[in-house]
């Protein structure tokens, strides 16, 4: 038993422990959860060298403020997050996409994104915490997950069980890119619609609400009326649907959504764009464009190449 | 078998059994769920049945919609296996503080707090699916009389336990969560046990349910 701890003098916004989630438990209604912006999810585990499906810190808007006890250990963040190490009373900024060295009583302070909505911090080390579904992944709503389901708060502890050997430091070259234009496939119910809905949804900007949160984001400053009954026989959903209820404002399904639901889906986010999506803070404009699926899946494959590029990078 | 499958965005196929909701069409929806759990096609990585729909999701990094469409059209489906169906007894209190909605629902179906819960009480009702939130099961049919819309504006938070009427369907709120059914009363049983991994689900697709009233002092000293 090793006795290396960091401990939360401030938690931030909504700090859980996430990883890729979990596989098959929609039909009893949990959804995937796990990190919203894979990509950035990955390499943060790369760059402190865990295997990629390690557990890691996801926060919201601000961060957390940790000070660290034990034997040196090394972290990463990524995202565009503005966030400081402090050692010895000196405070130094910190780059994401870089790994630092922390020693006994160094703190870390992650202010807050930066015109992004989600950071990763990631640690070399095995974390003892508690996976349900073989998935740490906390959903707040069901209660599932480490922590039993709930949010870090202040005074609590990230204990660990054991450190990486490879302590090394390393870094890439990268900067997040940022999307207003969201490619999405016609919906399963794209015919409930009229003309003039369709036309206003492929034309018009939306802003993201500030109602958004990890089981969805709301959109507003448009509307869109259907033609046909609004209430269709509630079904499956996936992560990426876009549903039109009755007052008009589309609700696009994120990571943590209902399994079902009884809205007409008007579109279906592409994959090769979700982990940008997930970023666009409440306020924005977002607009729509349509994708045939074949292209949707060569874009995927693009994007996943360039993902494992960065990783080899590492 | 299914009348139509297209793809749900880029990593889901959409089956379409049809458009009516009832056992029939429902039970074929759910021996295609159980055929496909057992298939170990690639790639899948979740398959979600509904009243006459089945959703099944896959991993785009590994497999696509052609693929996944390909092996389901030429699946076994194991139509002799028999669903396994369980009777469970539902314990259900509908003292004032519980049923939050008997007012709106005397006056939306014209009968008195009576007569709902007798017509309510006195009926077994079919597991069509579960979801939404963790383990909500979705029960029917209700009578043609005590058919009542969802509220016009939802409620922020549903009582855990809560057992709800919309149209023809009944449900339990595994847990406190926002939703806009009408609530008649409210069961102390844990319908969804996130520690027992295995069968974290009290009620699962093609079970039947009874509900059974019960008092306040009984809901007050029960026990799982």
């Amino acid at each position: 038993m090793i006795n290396s701890y960091f401990k939360f003098i401030r938690s931030g916004i909504n700090t859980t422990y996430q990883d890729k989630g979990r596989e098959n438990l929609y039909h009893i209604g949990i959804p995937y959860s796990g990190a919203m912006d894979n990509r950035n999810f990955l390499i943060a585990n790369k760059l402190v060298n865990n295997n990629l499906n390690a557990p890691v810190l996801e926060f919201a808007y601000q961060g957390p403020h940790l000070k660290y006890q034990g034997d040196t250990i090394i972290i990463a963040i990524t995202g565009d997050v503005i966030f400081k190490i402090i050692k010895n009373g000196v405070e130094y900024t910190g780059n994401c996409y870089e790994s630092y060295q922390i020693e006994n009583g160094d703190e870390i302070d992650i202010i807050s994104t930066n015109k992004t909505i989600y950071g990763y911090l990631a640690i070399g080390g095995e974390i003892d915490i508690k996976f349900q579904w073989k998935s740490c992944s906390i959903n707040t709503n069901a209660k599932i997950g480490s922590n039993n389901g709930k949010k870090l708060e202040n005074n609590q502890t990230i204990k660990l069980l054991k450190l990486n050997s490879n302590k090394d430091k390393k870094k890439i070259d990268y900067t997040n890119s940022k999307v207003e234009n969201i490619r999405v496939i016609k919906g399963t119910n794209f015919n409930y619609f009229s003309d003039e809905g369709i036309k206003i949804f492929f034309e018009k900007k939306f802003i993201v609400s500030k109602l958004s949160d990890r089981m969805g984001m709301r959109l507003q400053g448009n509307k869109i009326n259907n033609v046909v009954n609004t209430n269709i026989k509630s079904e499956g959903l996936i992560k990426g649907v876009i549903q039109v209820p009755p007052d008009g404002n589309p609700i696009i399904m994120l990571s943590d959504h209902g399994t079902i639901g009884g809205y007409p889906k008007i579109g279906v986010v592409a994959s090769v764009d979700y982990d940008r999506l997930v970023q666009i803070t409440p306020g924005s404009e977002i607009k729509f464009t349509e994708i045939q699926l074949t292209d949707a899946e060569t874009l995927f494959k693009l994007y996943e190449m360039d993902t494992d590029n960065l990783l080899s990078q590492i | 078998m299914i009348n139509k499958i297209v793809n749900l965005g880029d990593s889901a196929l959409y089956c379409d059994f049809g458009q009516e909701v009832n056992k029939e069409i429902n039970s074929k929806v759910i021996k295609y769920f159980n055929s496909v759990r057992k298939s170990n096609i690639e790639g899948i990585t979740n398959v979600t049945p509904s009243y006459n729909k089945l959703i099944i999701s896959f991993n785009l990094s590994i497999t696509n919609f052609k693929k996944i469409k390909k092996e389901i059209e030429v699946l076994n489906i194991d139509y002799e296996n028999k669903i396994i169906n369980k009777e469970i007894q539902i314990p259900v209190c509908c003292e004032s503080s519980f049923s939050l909605d008997i007012k709106r629902l005397e006056k939306k179906l014209s009968l008195n707090r009576e007569q709902i819960l007798e017509k309510f009480f006195n009926k077994k009702y079919f597991c069509y699916m579960t979801g939404f939130i963790a383990g909500m099961p979705f029960l029917g049919d209700l009578d043609e009389n005590m058919r009542a819309n969802r509220l016009e504006t939802p409620r922020v938070k549903v009582p855990k336990g809560s057992i709800g009427l919309t149209e023809q369907f009944t449900n339990i709120y595994t847990f406190e969560s926002p939703g806009g059914w009408n609530i008649i009363g409210n069961t102390p049983l844990n319908i969804f046990n996130n520690l027992n991994e295995n069968e974290p689900n009290l009620i699962s697709p093609g079970d039947t349910v009874i509900f059974k009233e019960i008092t306040s002092s009984e809901y007050k000293n029960y026990h799982d």
